[in-house]
């Protein structure tokens, strides 16, 4: 091979992070630390009602009788969480009319970041919901949502004007005390986006938010509130990128699925977090809880493709709890020179003829750690219930690992389960043969890859596929072993 | 006293008793410190999360038995095979047996640890392989270890080929209720030793029983090790086999495990790799009904280039009958072009019977063909009607299918009495009455 390995090797090695740049925008930064001020202060400047304070401090309270989990694959410096600011927001006019009005250097970013507004308003036809450093600064295409009596907008602005359907519906999916990161966000999460789709609407457009981590030190916590109505559709970009730092930042997310009767969510995401340098220095934590719940006949689709972050810790859900629901977990774990990821998926059938599917595709290379783990869970009155399982992982190299722990747990005679699972190395037959065809090897890989990633790239929406693929040849190319 | 106090205890009468067992006091001491420590295993360790002792650990049992007893050869007569020649090491509650036994010194050892353990002879075998391979921070192995006394001690010097298969078997009968037994088994296979061996825990009576065994086996270079665990104990007994093995280069070690019986039944199956091509080779058939509970932990370490692993595990579970399965194919980065292979596929029979199952791959090499295959369905519908009209009952419709569910396990089994047995056991287990040799 004229284009050697190791050449390849270094140069990906030295590929920095992208859209590692710094945004200087003045934020109103609170001081570090976490206590029950911070948390009255959070919802005091986010001039919240009584009962989410209220909701937010029995939060604080649980956490405080919880310990930092150790179960997962992953191995970090635990974050100290007395050392983050819990709350950041650009210091500039909080509501826009239109995209003049918004601070030209944010918009530059956004470019940057490859999202123009602007180009998306026009050509994409995808309403954007950004969130940078926790609160929503723009949201476009509302009022074409708005007609179909869809809303859409942050999550805070929700709390304020439809505090009846957060709060029926906050924290059932993913109860305060889910988990330790789950119970943390409870109590601080700054802000977010929230969704409500009404009975039989078809949301005429995918929704998106971007999320990003500018403000050095900050933690971000995220809440997210996806409602379906009965009969209703919706699918749901999410994407993420952050700027390069060299302390670990914290990402702990909480992400509520409702799918009522018959109604159906499509949840995207593509996630570029800065991943840490070649040497492992730096990089986000992405400690994120994520469950949906599907009511009669409805379906819940998960499509994630995982390229970032130092450390992940992510398993998004379905609990199958009506008659005849759908759950689908399609993903992409990538992992380069130290990042760890510990992902997968929990499918718990408990409605009849309940389905689900999973496909999970994780490709290591580096010195990194990648793992599948799932749980697959029928319960006795989930007759004739379905699932299908698939992890394969690719190798690349042998300082990296690839781990599978799949729980299977049916309690049914009528439950048919299937899981299967292969740990392969690119062939170097088919590297050969595209040689030979006069493909030079590294775009050879990033073909092989994308064969290899292709069932679950097929299940993202049109414009996120584009951007994945991407993602998948920045940081995979020429790291082959 | 609970179980724990009470075992820690016997264990100062223990030590301070004459016999075998002296010779080991170091090791004893180090294993009941462990023990002490850790107790019994709960739910809370990952490797415990579908399997409680907790039931089995509020019975008082006792380690010493009461008084010595005989069994006839008729007693034994059903748990034996017969229609082949073979040595027999018995031990009826704990105790070797001389009369019901058949053991050797005639270029192989087949004989009793207790005895390996006293004469000088043995001394540097006990050295360089008791207590080796063992997972010594384990503690039921531990505890094993704590009480190590008596057992099978079988070693296969260079280049010989046992010619006839080793029966081990122990007893458990009414006259000592209660009683743990811990046998423990030494196996070591020489370079191009073969040895085929079947292990049997039986217990005439119908209180509870408690058996924790642990066996170690070493297979050196080019050894071939065939390996049967017949488990149908009746259904208030109890079995936790711990069994490790430690591979050199071109051995090939097979386990057979077909657990039919018993109230509780743990095994842990370990294979270490401590050279290159190895082969190794672990298959089990579970059949179990009503309250019984069966547990297969399995462990393969990949840790040397070239080497091949096959696990093949059939479970067919009935009533309110709950099964645990639970493989894991460790390879570390040495370990290039290995192939491991895993399948687990299982049958459930009624609404109440569950199955928890967790194939487990750790992979750090890149070269390498790793795959595990896991199912939980029922009986193919259309093969049922089928079979009913071509004017087969549906009962036994339905035992033939499962029969041949389970039956490319049987097909690897190389002793043709016990795979006779082996069918019989299903035949029976399935109501069904097979027509035809295997």
């Amino acid at each position: 091979m004229a284009y050697t390995e190791e050449e390849l090797k270094k140069e990906l090695e030295t590929k920095e992070y992208e859209y590692g740049f710094y945004t200087d925008i003045e934020s109103d930064t609170f001081p570090v630390g976490l206590n029950e001020d911070v948390i009255r202060a959070i919802s005091a400047r986010k001039n919240e009602p009584q009962w989410m304070l209220k909701w937010r401090l029995e939060a604080y309270e649980k956490f405080l009788q919880m310990e930092e989990p150790d179960w997962a694959n992953v191995n970090y410096p635990k974050p100290n969480l007395q050392e983050i600011a819990y709350y950041s927001a650009p210091k500039t006019k909080a509501k826009y009319d239109s995209l003049d009005e918004v601070d030209p250097e944010l918009l530059q970013t956004f470019e940057k970041l490859g999202i123009s507004l602007e180009e998306q308003k026009r050509l994409a036809g995808v309403a954007v919901d950004i969130v940078m450093d926790s609160v929503s600064v723009a949201t476009t295409f509302k009022d074409t949502l708005a007609e179909k009596g869809i809303i859409f907008c942050s999550i805070s602005e929700a709390i304020q004007e439809h505090p009846e359907l957060v709060q029926k519906y906050i924290g059932t999916v993913i109860p305060r005390t889910d988990n330790y990161y789950a119970a943390l966000n409870s109590a601080v999460f700054s802000d977010g986006s929230f969704c409500y789709i009404p009975k039989g609407v078809h949301c005429p457009m995918e929704l998106s938010t971007y999320f990003r981590i500018n403000q050095a030190g900050t933690g971000q916590f995220e809440r997210t509130l996806v409602i379906a109505d009965e009969g209703s559709y919706v699918s749901y970009l999410e994407g993420c990128t952050a700027p390069a730092r060299d302390e670990n930042q914290l990402h702990a997310a909480v992400v509520e699925l409702i799918a009522l009767d018959d109604a159906e969510i499509k949840y995207s995401t593509v996630q570029n977090w800065f991943p840490g340098d070649k040497d492992g220095n730096g990089g986000v934590f992405n400690f994120v809880t994520k469950r949906g719940i599907c009511h009669e006949r409805s379906k819940i689709s998960w499509t994630q493709v995982e390229t970032g972050s130092a450390v992940t810790w992510k398993y998004p859900s379905c609990i199958l709890k009506g008659n005849d629901s759908i759950g689908e977990f399609y993903s992409i774990a990538l992992t380069n020179n130290y990042q760890q990821a510990d992902t997968g998926t929990k499918m718990i059938h408990l409605g009849k003829r309940t389905k689900s599917t999973i496909i999970s595709k994780g490709i290591s290379a580096g010195h990194s750690q990648n793992s599948y783990r799932g749980l697959v869970k029928v319960g006795a009155n989930a007759k004739n219930s379905r699932n299908f399982s698939q992890c394969d992982s690719l190798l690349m190299g042998n300082k990296c690992g690839a781990h599978t722990f799949p729980y299977i747990e049916a309690k049914s005679k009528t439950a048919k389960i299937e899981h299967e699972a292969t740990t392969s190395k690119i062939g170097e037959d088919q590297i050969f043969y595209c040689n030979q065809r006069g493909i030079d090897t590294e775009k050879a890989i990033a073909l092989i890859v994308n064969g290899f990633s292709k069932e679950v790239l097929n299940k993202l929406p049109m414009e996120f596929a584009v951007e994945a693929q991407k993602l998948l040849e920045i940081s995979l190319e020429g790291s082959v072993g | 006293m609970d179980l724990k106090e009470t075992l820690l205890s016997s264990y100062l009468a223990f030590d301070a008793q004459d016999g075998p067992q002296r010779k080991l006091q170091d090791q004893r001491a180090a294993a009941i410190e462990v023990f002490e420590q850790q107790g019994f295993p709960t739910n809370k360790q990952e490797d415990w999360k579908y399997t409680s002792l907790r039931n089995l650990t509020k019975n008082l049992f006792s380690v010493f038995p009461k008084e010595e007893v005989n069994l006839t050869i008729e007693d034994i007569k059903p748990y034996i095979l017969q229609d082949v020649d073979t040595y027999k090491i018995v031990f009826v509650d704990g105790v070797y047996n001389a009369y019901l036994s058949e053991t050797t010194h005639e270029g192989v050892d087949i004989c009793l640890l207790s005895a390996a353990l006293t004469k000088r002879k043995y001394a540097p075998v006990i050295k360089k392989y008791f207590n080796q391979i063992a997972e010594k921070e384990e503690s039921l192995t531990a505890l094993n270890t704590a009480f190590t006394k008596e057992g099978a001690y079988i070693y296969v010097p260079e280049g010989k080929v046992v010619e006839k298969p080793v029966q081990i078997i122990h007893f458990a009968t009414d006259k000592n209720p209660n009683l743990l037994l811990q046998p423990r088994n030494l196996i070591v296979l020489e370079k191009n030793a073969e040895v085929q061996i079947v292990e049997r825990h039986q217990s005439l009576t119908n209180g509870a029983a408690f058996t924790n065994v642990v066996t170690e086996i070493f297979t050196e270079q080019n050894a071939q090790l065939d390996y049967y665990k017949i488990q149908n104990d009746h259904t208030e007994a109890s079995l936790i086999d711990s069994t490790y093995i430690s591979q050199q280069k071109h051995s090939h070690a097979k386990v057979h495990t077909f657990s039919f019986g018993g109230k509780l039944t743990r095994n842990n199956l370990n294979f270490y790799h401590k050279a290159p091509e190895i082969n190794s080779t672990m298959k089990g058939i579970t059949l179990i009904e009503g309250k019984q509970f069966v547990d297969h932990h399995t462990l393969v370490h990949h840790a040397h280039p070239n080497s091949k692993s096959h696990q093949d595990y059939k479970g067919i579970f009935a009533e309110n009958a709950t099964g645990v399965f639970n493989g894991k194919i460790i390879v570390e980065k040495e370990a290039q072009k290995t192939n491991a292979f895993q399948q687990n596929n299982n049958i459930l029979m009624d609404d109440k019977a569950s199955i928890n199952t967790k194939p487990q791959l750790e992979i750090f090499a890149d070269d390498v063909k790793c795959s595990h295959g896991c199912t939980i369905g029922q009986l193919d519908e259309d093969a049922l009607f089928y079979l009913q009209t071509r004017g087969i009952p549906k009962k036994e419709a339905r035992g033939l299918l499962t029969y041949a569910f389970a039956n490319n396990v049987l097909q690897s089994v190389q002793i043709d009495s016990v795979k006779k047995r082996i069918n019989k056991l299903i035949a029976n287990k399935l109501g069904v009455n097979i027509g035809f040799d295997v």
